[in-house]
């Protein structure tokens, strides 16, 4: 199995994507979650589904970079949409959340049965980001995939002492003089690129997931945030990889769907049997304290 | 501007700020000098904290001037040192004591540059000033307040600053690290430092601080302590308790009917 | 009934189904909850099939309510170990769960009636077909009969409940306190709420569910502060997108579902736009309103303040305005204008001088702000 990894070219697609959104989104949902702001990525990615939609009516072509810049302008206008009606109204975060998330997708499913009942037969393809279909990845959606992948670690990496000070004390930033608004679209913008990237490989629904899954593993390991992102790009990475190493096993399991089974089993582990915070060792300790205390 | 700003370290000139369409502070007139512990001292919601924000460029005002050191924040701000309110971040956040003091680097640093061995130094040294080099490499969570509170100042301190402004700095701190505190600021001050701090204990204020803002939306009164802590000047600054305050947020928060804070104490994770 | 009608009235029931419970859930916070919810039934109603035998519909209504509930003690479990954040919780448990019902169909199920797209935006489109027969006589359009009776079961929720759940909303300590639990209420209106998810689902899809019970009731909460009108006004609204929406697919030829999630957004942006007292122009305006005024009062007030003092020929000089109170000179223009109309000061040369009505007006500010 593990040889057919070099060998079978539809194995390594699949592989090698699904473990470059593991990575990718792992180290963007650090800094998410974080931020508590975790479910803007499961919004951002409802809301690429009509920017891809509107992308492929307006230029008839469905180029990976045509359809993520269309992604990347509808997440942009969810945000805005999103951070302003949080603003200005007296809806709470979650309930604004809700809105964009489901009147987008609402919009985009419009768009996608009015492209798929209309006469343009190129059109089979675009509902494979409902589910992301990674076995369907071929070299070339890799290669764009880990350019942008690439590149949006590449900002992290030069911006990781500012993107860290924004999240622990935005305003204690801001007091510095960086600016505390601009940091924070980048962040977002970048969410937005591994959004996309995950559309192609695990779909719409099970985005969130992937953004928050690793994040929230890697925190139970360490207290320390570069320790965290890099686990966190690990564990995507594994889910990522043997996601679709038992896929590709069997033609009735979908990709995405186990990416994101493995990963809440790491999750879970995690949660659990992580050293100092495994909520099992807490429980031992508490009973065993407990006992102590009766013995006195 | 006059000229004798220049010396005076934070020379605020007819400001008034609103959050939305409420005002919070009137037409504050307002000159602190240089070397002194400054108190700010008022009631809830007199607006202590925006009076810190307004001079550090955080809130927009609407009118009037802030000078620092005779220049606007931009231009002064590395002589500048800040420590917020202890409740304004999350304390699981994963990363320890020593790199939190850091942080108070990053404005020399600047924008891409990491912190190395130099700024290592640094906040090492700020840790021990505040007596907490054995935390160093403790995760901030696990941290009592006091110590926590002694790391946001110790951050403060690697911004090797002129003029600090610190958010209730001895807000839920015990005796010892009051005392610790005090002495900090003390030290500071024999170095040629300002520190403004907002204040709420009365009967420690005229110990602790040789200068002393009153405020209540506006400026009630301000200047060295013998002068300025007088029952009628306290009177006139918690007077009527905090009508103002309140009337205030009951005015422009009734939109926001209970809803917000009921669900706030609904939400199971609500901070 | 033609099909036409069947398939504009069982989407004007869902709406109205689901807008009757918005209100409370807007106001719990609970967005977000039901769009895990509306995931997370997927694996109930697989295990339902498959412990039928078939596409059961009662036995998936089970499956899927027990997943329901499941997916909300689970997501509470996990922010109760204080080790995952609030939202981060619902992000781990619906993905999870919707991935295992994904796993398990498309594994066991390759051939069982439980299209992919379906389930994330129904098939209203076949509402006309599916009948229901009792005892081989049939009795009319299925989707029909399941919508009414959610109506009816919301209806009677809310009407028998409403004290009980407005309480529990505003005031779960005082809820407790006269002895209605409101982790009671809570489960009850999660069950309710899992209940019409599953019966919506087929018509409407998970996500487009979560549209109709936020959408319509988040509009309302924009319109109107009092908690009857707003879930009249969330059914309302509710409906009027069904109808809207339903028209504008047949004009499209494109989904149904889509198109009344769509209107529902279009109806939400008018809201946000120009509801009359929470609406975006509204509040500029008043915004605006409210800035001059408040610039006059200031003003007055640094007038007054200078008034007595050796530096007024400097502070209050209309020339020194902008520079005394960094106003752009525009800006101090029509503030002194307004001023001036409402005979609050004069200006004589280049100096502005309080009149007696400006005076009363600063001295009120100032206490105003100082009560005493
Ligand atoms: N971000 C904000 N948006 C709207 N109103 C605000 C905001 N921050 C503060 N306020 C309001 O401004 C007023 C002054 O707040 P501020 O925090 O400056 O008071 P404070 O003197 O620091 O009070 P405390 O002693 O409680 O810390 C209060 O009425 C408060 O409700
Ligand atoms: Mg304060």
């Amino acid at each position: 199995m593990v040889i057919e990894l070099f060998t079978d070219y539809t194995l390594r697609n699949v592989a090698l994507g699904s473990a470059l959104l593991g990575i990718v989104s792992g180290v963007l949902g650090c800094f998410a979650v974080l931020r508590r702001q975790g479910l803007l990525g499961d919004a951002l990615a409802h809301a690429a589904l009509p920017g891809i939609c509107v992308a492929f009516l307006l230029t008839g072509s469905k180029a990976p970079l045509v359809l993520l810049i269309g992604a990347a302008l509808a997440g942009w206008l969810a945000t805005t949409l999103l951070l302003t009606a949080v603003r200005e109204t007296r809806l709470s975060a979650d309930s604004v959340l809700a809105i964009v998330l489901s009147t987008f997708f609402g919009f985009g499913i419009v768009l996608l049965t009015f492209i798929s009942k209309s006469e343009n037969a190129n059109q089979a393809g675009l509902d494979k980001f409902l589910f992301g279909q990674a076995a369907t990845l071929i070299a070339e959606d890799v290669q764009t995939m880990g350019l942008l992948g690439a590149a949006a670690l590449a900002v992290v990496a030069g911006l990781y002492k500012e993107f860290k000070l924004l999240a622990f004390d935005a305003e204690f930033a801001a007091s510095l003089g960086f600016p505390a608004r601009g940091l924070s679209v980048l962040l977002t913008s970048l969410i937005v690129i591994a959004v996309v990237i995950g559309l192609q490989t695990v779909g719409v629904v099970l985005m969130a997931a992937m953004l928050i899954g690793p994040a929230v593993a890697a925190r139970q390991w360490t207290n320390r945030l570069g320790v965290m992102l890099i686990l966190a790009a690990v564990f995507g990475a594994a889910s990522g990889v043997s996601g679709a190493l038992i896929s590709v096993s069997d033609a009735h399991i979908p990709t995405g769907p186990v990416i994101i089974l493995s990963l809440t089993a790491i999750v879970l582990g995690s949660l659990f049997f992580a050293p100092a915070r495994g909520l099992v060792w807490s429980t031992i300790r508490r009973r065993q304290q407990r006992a102590n205390m009766k013995v006195e | 501007m006059s000229n004798v700003s220049i010396d005076h370290p934070v020379v605020i000139h007819d400001l008034t700020v609103a959050y939305r369409d409420k005002p919070v502070l009137w037409d504050i007139e307002l000159s602190i000098p240089p070397g002194k512990l400054v108190a700010i001292i008022g009631p809830n919601g007199a607006g202590k904290s925006t009076l810190i924000k307004a001079v550090l460029g955080l809130v927009p005002t609407v009118a009037g001037t802030v000078s620092l050191f005779g220049g606007s924040y931009r231009e002064r701000r590395q002589m500048i040192g800040y420590v917020p309110q202890r409740s304004s971040v999350d304390w699981d956040f994963p990363t320890h004591a020593l790199d939190v003091v850091m942080m108070g680097t990053y404005g020399q640093l600047g924008w891409f540059k990491r912190p190395g061995k130099a700024q290592r130094e640094l906040a090492l040294r700020c840790l021990e000033q505040v007596g907490m080099a054995d935390f160093a490499n403790r995760q901030i969570s696990q941290l009592s307040g006091g110590q926590q509170q002694r790391v946001f100042l110790a951050r403060a301190l690697a911004q090797d600053a002129q003029l600090y402004f610190m958010d209730e700095p001895f807000v839920g701190v015990d005796a010892v690290t009051e005392r610790a505190i005090v002495n900090l600021l003390r030290d500071l001050r024999a170095r040629g430092k300002t520190v403004v701090c907002v204040h709420h204990d009365l009967d420690s204020a005229p110990e602790y601080f040789d200068w002393l803002v009153l405020l209540n939306v506006r400026l009630i009164a301000a200047g060295p302590f013998e002068t300025t802590f007088t029952s009628e000047n306290l009177r006139k600054t918690y007077g009527g308790t905090m009508g103002a305050a309140i009337k205030h947020i009951e005015h422009f928060e009734e939109d926001r009917l209970a809803i917000s804070v009921q669900a706030d104490t609904k939400r199971p994770n609500g901070h | 009934m033609s099909s036409a009608i069947v398939i504009l009235l069982t989407g004007v029931l869902v709406a109205v189904a689901c807008a009757l419970l918005g209100a409370f859930l807007i106001l719990r916070r609970m967005a977000m909850m039901v769009d895990a919810i509306s995931h997370a039934i997927l694996p109930g109603l697989v295990a339902g099939y498959f412990l039928a035998q078939g596409p059961d519909l009662l036995a998936g209504f089970a499956g899927a309510v027990l997943a329901a509930v499941l997916t909300v003690s689970l997501v509470e479990a996990l922010q109760n170990t204080g080790r995952v954040g609030g939202e981060s919780a619902i992000g781990i448990v619906f993905p999870a769960m919707f991935a295992l019902g994904t796993f398990v169909v498309s594994k066991y199920f390759a051939n069982v009636h439980l299209d992919a797209d379906a389930i994330l935006y129904g098939n209203i489109e076949f509402a006309a077909f599916d009948l229901l027969y009792i005892n081989g006589v049939s009795l009319g359009p299925q989707s029909l009969w399941m919508m009414s009776g959610l109506c009816l079961m919301n209806l009677l929720f809310v009407g028998l409940l409403y004290k009980e759940l407005k309480l529990a909303t505003f005031d779960p300590g005082l809820a407790a306190a006269l002895g209605f639990s409101p982790a009671l209420i809570h489960y009850a209106l999660m069950t309710v709420v899992s209940i019409t998810t599953v019966g919506a689902f087929t018509a409407v899809g998970a996500i487009l569910v979560v549209a109709l019970f936020v959408v319509p009731a988040a509009t309302a909460y924009l319109l109107t502060d009092r908690l009857p009108v707003m879930i009249l006004l969330a059914v309302a609204l509710g409906a009027l997108s069904a109808v809207c929406g339903y028209a504008v697919a047949i004009v499209l030829d494109a989904s149904v579902a889509g198109s009344i999630a769509s209107t529902t957004g279009v109806l939400f942006g008018l809201a946000f736009l120009f509801a009359p007292q929470h609406g975006l122009v509204a509040r500029a305006r008043r915004l605006q309103r409210q800035r001059l005024e408040f610039a006059v009062q200031t003003l007055l007030v640094h007038l007054l303040n200078h008034e007595q003092s050796a530096e007024q020929q400097a502070e209050s000089a209309y020339s020194h305005l902008s520079g005394e109170l960094r106003w752009h000179p525009p800006f101090a223009r029509r503030v002194t204008d307004a001023a001036k109309r409402a005979t609050l000061l004069q200006q004589h040369g280049d100096m502005l001088n309080l009149t007696e009505a400006g005076r009363a007006e600063a001295e009120a500010a100032r206490a105003t702000d100082l009560q005493r």
